[in-house]
């Protein structure tokens, strides 16, 4: 059983729920970014939650069933067709062998997960299959032509019709955040701006973190996020969520594959439970965090 | 020993310390007796980082943990250090020799005759930042990192020396070159170098 593709689009990679245990090693925990997406792919189809698929960044992907197949498409909100049908998203799909899925643009949401039955069954790295784009670990970013080999079904595909899912949404992305471990090092009134304002993210965001660019000028004086320490920091831990500031005063939210260790004070860190928000969040979207 | 416990979202917590010798004693005994739930330990240099699975050790449990944990100051008495053959060929030799204003030999000689440890790891799998109990082989990094440096290479910068566990963009000073793999990933473990161990560099032709 296996899958091959055809077009991964602008990125395609197989992620599970990553590796976290490696961190004094340099590794991150990487995995998934949308993590319930994936879960929910899962569970539609019987699989183990942690079953690898395939983490696609913004559509643009097609691929082939080589043998019959179940798969669910999860995440992002967009058109897709398999054999040239639309079928629906968030719910388990039987491909007959040789049917071609092709995924397009979403219209909401930046990446969605491709869920097949008996996961796939890549070259585990460290106990994941998670490509990690900043160690390098993992299987490599999926090319036209990639045969994916996929596991054994588990449980059978259960019988459900329909699950309710909101889709991300094309507005503001209200997070959630807590109070950084270095929220002291920046002034109250950069605390309170940090909280206050509308961010919008960067197109220069990856897996490794969101880069978010302030406020146009005008409400706030610049540097909005002024340290009231401005001694250099000593490397310390980050953890997927911790939002670096870094000294041109911009914020980054690390991701699942950040470094573990960073040298810029992290005045925030937003609650796991947004995390799966912000991987669903574009460029040129608005950002907020509120207290958690 | 001084112990701060800061909040790091919530699923973990940084412990600060006074300095990289406590990072490494109160780590040492963290390391030796992790209860249940505790997902990462990781060291770096002011601080520790405790990630836990907050469904079976919640933070609450985790700083309690951190708090009455005692250091352990001493490492074990029958600890053997890492053997690191280099040949010391680095492209930095002569120009970190004379910034510390000392001959190419005693460079070599005080690399070698030195007790590193592992203080941590971070800027890529199976990196370590070595540090030893003298400053004698600080130096800035290079102005201009290079885009590319080879596996292998043995750096100094600041008060750490390191070794690159593969190529990558690098702005230590470089001094020689390390046949030795670091990194693995199919290994158990996967890296030659693990916080908090013992690394001795030897000179090879």
């Amino acid at each position: 059983m296996s899958l091959r593709v055809l077009d991964p689009g602008a990125l395609a990679l197989v992620e599970d729920l990553g590796r976290p245990g490696w961190a004094a090693l340099g590794v991150s925990p990487s995995g998934a970014l949308d993590r319930a997406a994936l879960r929910l792919g899962n569970r539609l189809l019987g699989n183990d939650e942690g079953s690898a698929g395939v983490e696609l960044l913004l559509g643009g992907f097609a691929a082939r069933f080589e043998t019959e197949t179940w798969f669910a498409l999860t995440g992002a909100d967009g058109p897709a067709e398999l054999d040239g049908q639309p079928i629906d998203t968030h719910r388990a799909v039987r491909a007959p062998g040789g049917a071609v899925l092709r995924v397009g643009r979403p219209g909401r949401g930046m990446r969605s997960y491709l869920a097949v039955r008996g996961g796939i069954a890549a070259l585990p790295v460290l106990g994941s299959r998670s490509r990690d784009v900043l160690s390098g670990l993992g299987p490599e970013p999926l090319r036209a032509g990639d045969v994916l080999p996929l596991g054994d079904p588990g449980a059978p595909v259960p019988p459900v019709d329909f699950v309710p899912v909101s889709a991300p949404t094309l507005g503001a992305v209200e997070l959630r955040a807590h109070h950084g471990p270095r929220a002291d090092w920046f002034t109250d009134a950069a605390v309170e701006a940090f909280h206050d304002a509308e961010w919008t993210v960067s197109a220069e965001s990856n897996r490794v973190g969101v880069r978010l660019d302030p406020p146009a000028a005008g409400r706030h004086a610049a540097p909005l996020l002024e340290r009231r320490v401005t001694a250099e920091l000593p490397s310390e831990p980050m953890v997927a969520g911790s939002v670096q500031v870094s000294p041109d005063g911009r914020p980054t939210v690390l991701l699942a594959d950040h470094p573990v260790t960073g040298g810029y004070p992290v005045i925030a860190v937003v609650a796991e439970a947004s995390l799966d928000l912000l991987a669903q969040a574009r460029p040129g979207q608005t950002v907020t965090f509120r207290r958690a | 020993m001084s112990l701060r416990i800061l909040p790091s979202g919530d699923r973990a917590l940084l412990a600060e310390l006074g300095g990289l010798e406590e990072v490494l004693s109160l780590y040492r005994a963290l390391d030796a007796a992790r209860p249940a739930g505790v997902v990462d330990l990781v060291p770096a240099a002011r601080t520790i980082g405790v990630v836990v699975d907050p469904a079976v050790l919640p933070l609450s449990a985790a700083q309690a943990w951190v708090e009455r944990t005692r250091p352990i100051d001493s490492p074990p008495a029958d600890e053997v250090p890492v053997d690191l053959p280099v040949r010391y060929d680095g492209a930095d030799l002569a120009e970190v020799a004379g910034i510390l204003g000392l001959g190419v030999r005693d460079v070599i000689d005080l690399h070698t005759s030195s007790v590193w440890r592992v203080a941590f790891g971070g800027f890529a799998p199976g990196f370590g930042y070595l540090v030893t109990d003298h400053d004698r082989l600080r130096v800035p990094r290079r102005a201009t990192p290079r885009t590319s440096v080879p596996a292998g290479a043995v750096g100094l910068a600041g008060e750490f020396s390191g070794v690159y566990p593969r190529a990558s963009p690098g702005g230590w000073q470089l001094i020689g070159t390390a046949d030795a793999v670091l990194w693995d990933a199919a290994a158990d473990p996967p890296a030659l170098l693990r916080p908090g161990a013992l690394v001795r560099f030897r000179e090879v032709p």
